[in-house]
C-alpha cells in the first residue's frame, strides 16, 4: 500500500505541474494579448532577414 | 504583477540566433526516437534482412529530401518550411495543403510520443512493484512541459534538444562500442540473419517501417527565420543530420539483429533497451533507458517548434485565422500557435491508438515528399541555376527527385498493403480541407503580401 501510495503521489505531482504550467501559459497569453496593441502582435513579416526595429532588441527582459 | 508596455511603431518579429548545432538537434531530435523504438517492425514485416533493405532504401529517399531541401530552404528562408516553398513555387492551394500535412504530421508524431513516454514511465512504475500505474498524467505533462518551454523561447528549446538529442546518439555508439562488434563474442549476426522469410513482398511491406529511421529530418526547415545565417546554417544542419542518422540507423540495426531472433525483434516494443539488457551490463541498460526516454522527449519537443511555426505561418499569410500570426514581443515565439496546438495534440494522445497516430503521421509526412519532388523540378525550372543566389546546390538535378518519387510511390504502396483504409480516409480529408480553402478561405488572403521574396520574375510568367 506504501509503494502505491508514493506513484500516486508521484501521478498527483505531474498533474499538478501540468496545470501550473498550462495555467501560466494561458495567464500569460491572456496578458501579453491586453499590454500589446494586436498590430504590434501581427507585426512579424516573412523574409525580413534584418532583426531592426524590433522591441527588445538583446532577446531579453522587454519593456515593462 | 508587471505589465508590458505596448510602444507605438514597433515590430516584433521570430528572434535569430540559433546556429547549425541547433538546426542539427531540431533534425535528429526528431527523429532518433525512431531508431529506439519502431524501425523494428519492419523485421516482423519482412526478417532482418528485409529490414536493413528498408533501411538502407529509405535513408535514400531521406538523403534525397535532404538534398532538396537544403537547396529549396537555404532559398525560401521562412518559418513554415515547405509551406512557405510551396507558396513561393506551386501556389496557394498546394501551400495551403502542404501546411496541413506538416501541423498534422508533427502534431500526430508529438502526441505518439507523448503516448510512448507514459508508457514508459508506467512500465517503469509497475516493474518497480506499483500496483495500478497510470499513464495519462505523464502523457498530459510531456505535452504541456515541451509547450511551456517552446513558449519560454526558441534558443533554450532547442539548446535542450541539442543536450538530450546528443546524449541519446550517445549512448547508441557506446552501445554499438560496448558489444564489440569487432569480434563474434556478443554479436552473433551469422547465426540470426534468416534471409527473406517472406520474399520480396515483405522487403516492400517493411518500407512501412524503414521510415521511422529518418522520418522528421526535413523539420529543419522550420527553423528558417530563427537561425542567424539561413544559406549556411540550414543545409550544413540538415546534411549533418541525415549522416548521423544514416550511422545511427545502421549500427542500430546491426546490434539488434546480432543480439535477438527476428521473431521477438519484430515486436519488440523498446528495441535498443532490450539489446542493451542482453549485455547483462547496469550501466549500458541505465544509458540505453536514458537514451530512450531523451529521445522520445526530443522528439515530442522538435514536433511542437515545427507544427506551431507551420501552424502560425499560415496564420500569418491569412491562410488561417490571422490571429494564429502573432509573435511574442518578450519571448519572440509564435505563442498563440504554440498554445493553441496543446489541446489537440492532447486529444489524439488522450483518445486515438498509438498505431493510427503514427500512420497518419507517416501519411502526412510522405504527401510532403511527394510534393517536394515535383517543387524542386518547378523551382529550378523557374528559377534556374545563376538567376537567384542559393545556399546550397544539390548535385546530379533532376535523377534525386525522380528517386525520390519512385521511392515514394513504392513507399504508398507499402502502406496500403497494412493500413489501406486510413491512406483513403486521410486523402478525404485533405480533399475537403482543400474545397473549404479554395471555396471560403482563399478570400481572406491578401496575395500580395505572402509572396516575400526579393526574386526576379519566374521563367514563363
Amino acid at each position: 500500500m506504501e509503494s502505491l501510495n508514493n506513484f500516486e503521489l508521484l501521478e498527483y505531482a505531474a498533474w499538478s505541474l501540468s496545470a501550473a504550467l498550462g495555467l501560466w501559459m494561458l495567464f500569460d497569453m491572456i496578458r501579453t494579448n491586453r499590454a500589446y496593441t494586436e498590430k504590434t502582435l501581427l507585426s512579424s513579416k516573412e523574409g525580413e532577414i534584418e532583426d531592426v526595429l524590433v522591441i527588445d532588441p538583446p532577446h531579453q527582459g522587454g519593456h515593462r | 504583477m508587471t505589465q508590458y508596455t505596448a510602444v507605438h511603431g514597433e515590430k516584433v518579429s521570430l528572434l535569430r540566433v540559433l546556429g547549425p548545432g541547433h538546426v542539427w538537434a531540431l533534425g535528429v531530435g526528431i527523429v532518433l526516437v525512431g531508431e529506439y523504438m519502431g524501425w523494428n517492425f519492419a523485421v516482423g514485416k519482412g526478417g532482418a534482412l528485409a529490414a536493413l533493405i528498408a533501411c538502407w532504401t529509405a535513408g535514400l529517399l531521406y538523403t534525397c529530401v535532404a538534398m532538396i531541401d537544403s537547396e529549396v530552404t537555404s532559398t525560401v528562408a521562412a518559418a513554415g518550411g515547405q509551406y512557405a516553398q510551396a507558396k513561393h513555387i506551386v501556389g496557394p492551394l498546394m501551400a495551403f495543403n502542404v501546411g496541413l500535412f506538416l501541423v498534422f504530421a508533427y502534431t500526430m508524431l508529438e502526441a505518439a510520443n507523448a503516448i510512448t513516454l507514459g508508457y514508459l514511465v508506467q512500465t517503469v512504475g509497475s516493474m518497480a512493484g506499483f500496483a495500478d500505474t497510470h499513464d495519462k498524467p505523464f502523457i498530459v505533462l510531456t505535452i504541456i512541459f515541451l509547450a511551456w518551454l517552446n513558449y519560454r523561447g526558441v534558443y533554450a528549446t532547442l539548446t535542450f534538444n541539442l543536450v538530450i538529442t546528443a546524449i541519446a546518439f550517445a549512448a547508441i555508439i557506446v552501445l554499438f562500442a560496448a558489444v564489440r562488434p569487432w569480434t563474434d563474442e556478443v554479436l552473433k549476426p551469422h547465426g540470426l540473419l534468416n534471409g527473406l522469410p517472406y520474399g520480396w513482398l515483405g522487403v516492400l511491406a517493411a518500407m512501412h517501417f524503414g521510415m521511422w529511421y529518418y522520418l522528421g529530418i526535413e523539420g529543419t526547415t522550420q527553423a528558417a527565420e530563427e537561425v542567424r545565417s539561413p544559406a549556411r546554417a540550414l543545409p550544413l544542419g540538415t546534411m549533418t543530420g541525415i549522416i548521423t542518422l544514416l550511422i545511427a540507423a545502421t549500427m542500430t540495426w546491426y546490434i539488434c539483429v546480432g543480439l535477438m531472433p527476428w521473431e521477438y525483434l519484430g515486436q519488440a516494443v523498446t528495441p535498443l533497451f532490450d539489446a542493451a539488457r542482453l549485455t547483462g551490463s547496469t550501466p549500458l541498460m541505465v544509458l540505453l533507458f536514458v537514451g530512450t526516454i531523451f529521445s522520445t522527449l526530443a522528439s515530442a519537443n522538435g514536433c511542437i517548434n515545427d507544427a506551431s511555426r507551420a501552424w502560425f505561418s499560415m496564420g500569418r499569410d491569412r491562410y488561417l485565422p490571422q490571429v494564429f500570426g502573432a509573435v511574442h514581443p518578450k519571448y519572440r515565439t509564435p505563442f498563440r500557435a504554440i498554445v493553441f496546438l496543446v489541446p489537440v495534440a492532447l486529444i489524439f494522445a488522450y483518445f486515438a491508438p498509438l498505431d493510427q497516430v503514427i500512420t497518419f503521421s507517416i501519411l502526412s509526412g510522405l504527401l510532403e515528399y511527394t510534393f517536394m519532388a515535383f517543387n524542386v523540378v518547378m523551382f529550378r525550372r523557374m528559377w534556374p541555376l545563376g538567376s537567384i543566389r542559393r545556399g546550397y546546390v544539390h548535385p546530379f538535378h533532376p535523377l534525386p527527385a525522380i528517386v525520390l518519387l519512385l521511392l515514394c510511390a513504392t513507399t504508398y504502396f507499402a502502406v496500403f498493403l497494412g493500413y489501406g483504409t486510413q491512406l483513403v480516409a486521410m486523402m478525404v480529408f485533405y480533399i475537403v480541407a482543400s474545397v473549404w480553402f479554395a471555396g471560403h478561405r482563399y478570400k481572406f488572403v491578401k496575395r500580395g503580401d505572402q509572396f516575400t521574396m526579393p526574386w526576379p520574375r519566374p521563367i514563363g510568367h
